[in-house]
């Protein structure tokens, strides 16, 4: 009798990883309710027997190297869940406890004069974080886009583009509260040990801004296609004006994406701000004078007075924050739609 | 004759007008590139001029230690120490999560994962503060006691008793953690992405599991991009401020034990705690702790990215 190798082998069937999710469920959740865990402990321990459960079939009925794929199956999709639940919950408790302390009053009184357990509100915040993050918008999206221009049109392969590409990349990576430093020690030297002005945090925040502006920019405007721009030269149109009238138009929705998602992310930024243009009880509208408050620091000077009217001010200022962030990136994506290069 | 002469001669003349007008446009794209390697320049010297007196002050300024060794000395251990709880933490699940993304989620479901994550690195760091300092270090509290009474013969659990309210540098490192997941998670999803179609399809056909595909022909091809993925993490955990100040209780005195009362704080945190200290020789000392921190990360950061390049560089080769 001669025999043949046999070309596949046993598998479990497709159902198999179902039935063992139900049924670690079901077995986790005896001594679940006989202890009375909660539902997270439940969760956990139904995950672990299924990591056990799952691969220890596969390894009766398939053969080691199948166990093996199967648990690191089960790992990754664990690692997503584990992954996810932080975010959950921390959005959970901001909404939850920001909710309580979000009324009218909240967001239009500033904290001057209040005392105790008076309520108080945002409003110096709100002004400060619009006009420093305005301030350091204007100061980054020109210098941010000319460069890209630079980088895509004239740079080429030269040294000094790769170094700028190279430096903008390395950029992207400096400690916020380094350029909170930078602008301290710039407003010092020039201005004496004790001033402090709003547009300080502007300069810091530009610093961190400036790269993300570079690298969106600079992909947007490398999609546009060369055809247009040949097209321009040959109908005699200067290099300077085609990329006016011709790149930067077609390129524009994503570079508006990608100014408005580096605004969100500078937008809560505390540490620099925390440095460079202190914190203050009151409205103050002179980025050119004086201490400004921003959101992020008006909600760690709240928590750090570690009393329960601080720290309700604080989830209220954490959910008002929350909620302009997320704003910014849905306006963000919207604008992406919408300004899209209309597709034949 | 003429007329074959003639456009030449038109398009020469115009030349110089337009001409003008590129050489001025060139010329502002390119300054605005060298003000960003100026800035960039600027942050070194400024940070410098202004911090070298930190470096030799009085021995006063540096209280509660003698020198500035000894004021940075703590604060490098506690840096060092919360940026490796949190790669330790963060690592496995960030290639997990990058693996998700790019080899095992159905597509109807990759797009919004990676949006969640980025979603993650969206949420400001102060809220994650806040969150760390007033949930998360309660929730850790039990597994600082568990973690204590098993592995306390440890110098990292022990000998001092675990911390009553969990706001230790262990809780920091976790908060760390999840801060620079999205990070790792980005950048190794791009490489693992990048694999060539057909090396992964020989390893599935000579009869590879798809987890030996991802060990034979995705990881050999992606470590030095996952490397790099995790030496930005590295840099992102070592330079956050606000959440390690925020959860950390301080002390001053060096130790290794991540989960007692108290730590000394970060470099970075440390700035953000005695900001107010205002007097001129303090300021200056946090400035140059500020410098130290600045080489460091930017060290690390230039030779994370240096390896991205070398790799793009060699895939255009190749």
């Amino acid at each position: 009798m001669s025999s043949t190798v046999a070309l596949s082998h046993a598998k479990l069937p497709r159902w198999a990883p179902a039935l063992v999710g139900v049924v670690s469920l079901a077995a986790a959740g005896l001594p679940a309710m006989l202890l009375g865990w909660g539902l997270f402990a439940w969760l956990v321990a139904s995950v672990l027997l299924f990591l056990a459960a799952l691969p220890g079939w596969s390894l009766v009925v398939e053969g080691r190297r199948s166990a093996v794929d199967r648990l690191m199956t089960g790992l990754v999709w664990s690692a997503f869940g584990v992954a996810v639940l932080p975010l959950v919950w921390l959005i959970y408790v901001v909404v939850d406890q920001g909710a309580q302390a979000i009324n009218g009053e909240f967001l239009t009184y500033s904290m001057r004069g209040v005392i105790g357990d008076e309520q108080g509100g945002v409003y110096h915040a709100l002004i400060g974080t619009v006009f420093i993050t305005l301030a350091a918008t204007v100061v980054s999206v020109p210098i941010g886009i000319l460069t890209a221009v630079y980088l895509v049109e004239y740079g080429g392969r030269s040294k000094l583009a790769r170094w700028i590409t190279f430096l903008v990349d390395v950029m992207t990576g400096i400690p916020s509260i380094v350029a909170g430093l930078f602008a301290l020690a710039l407003v010092v030297l020039i201005f004496g040990p004790a001033f402090r002005m709003g547009f300080g945090g502007s300069i810091a925040l530009s610093l961190l801004m400036i790269p993300t502006v570079v690298r969106s920019a600079e992909e947007m405007f490398r999609l546009v296609p060369m055809d247009l721009r040949e097209a321009s030269y040959a109908l005699g149109v200067p290099k300077w004006r085609t990329i006016l009238k011709v790149v930067v138009p077609t390129a524009i929705g994503g570079v508006i994406t990608g100014i408005v998602l580096a605004i969100s992310r500078v937008i809560g930024e505390t540490a620099p701000l925390l440095v460079v243009a202190g914190a203050t009880d009151g409205v103050n509208f002179n980025l050119f004078d004086g201490r400004m408050t921003t959101l992020p620091v008006f909600i760690y000077s709240q928590y750090a007075q570690s009393t329960p009217a601080g720290y309700q001010r604080a989830w209220g200022g954490a959910l008002v924050l929350i909620a302009i962030v997320m704003l910014l990136n849905l306006i963000a994506r919207l604008l992406g739609k919408l300004l899209a290069p209309k597709k034949a | 004759m003429t007329a074959t002469l003639n456009p030449p001669e038109a398009e020469r003349s115009e030349k110089p007008a337009s001409r003008r007008g590129d050489r001025i446009f060139a010329g502002l794209a390119r300054g605005a590139g060298l003000t960003i390697l100026l800035a960039l320049a600027a942050v070194f010297i400024f940070l410098f001029v202004e911090g070298w007196n930190g470096l030799n002050a009085e021995e006063a300024t540096y209280r509660p230690a003698t020198d500035f060794l000894g004021y940075i000395g703590p604060l490098i251990l506690s840096t060092i120490l919360a940026a490796i709880i949190a790669l330790i933490v963060a690592v496995p699940f960030a290639i997990g999560i990058a693996l998700f993304i790019s080899h095992y989620a159905p597509r109807r479901l990759a797009t919004p994962v990676a949006y969640v994550i980025d979603l993650l690195a969206a949420v400001p760091s102060v809220v994650f503060g806040l969150w760390g300092g007033r949930y998360l270090a309660d929730l850790l509290q039990p597994v600082h006691v568990w973690l204590h009474d098993r592995l306390g013969f440890l110098p990292f659990f022990g000998p001092d008793p675990a911390s009553p309210n969990g706001r230790s540098l262990f809780t920091a490192g976790i908060v760390l953690a999840i801060m620079i997941l999205p990070i790792i998670t980005a950048i190794s999803r791009e490489v693992f992405a990048q694999t060539p179609r057909l090396h992964e399809e020989a390893a599935l056909a000579l009869g590879a599991t798809r987890w030996e595909m991802i060990r034979y022909a995705v990881f050999p091809y992606a470590r030095s991009g996952m490397v790099s993925g995790v030496m930005l993490g590295l840099g992102r955990a070592l330079g956050e401020t606000m959440a390690v100040a925020m959860v950390l209780a301080v002390t001053p005195v060096a130790t290794l034990n991540v989960i007692g009362t108290a730590s000394p704080a970060t470099i970075a945190s440390n700035i953000a705690l005695n900001y107010k200290e205002a007097t001129p020789s303090r300021q200056s000392l946090l400035i140059a702790t500020g410098l130290v921190l600045f080489a460091v990360t930017f060290a690390i950061n230039f030779f994370a990215r240096w390896i991205v390049g070398r790799n793009e560089r060699k895939q255009a080769k190749a």
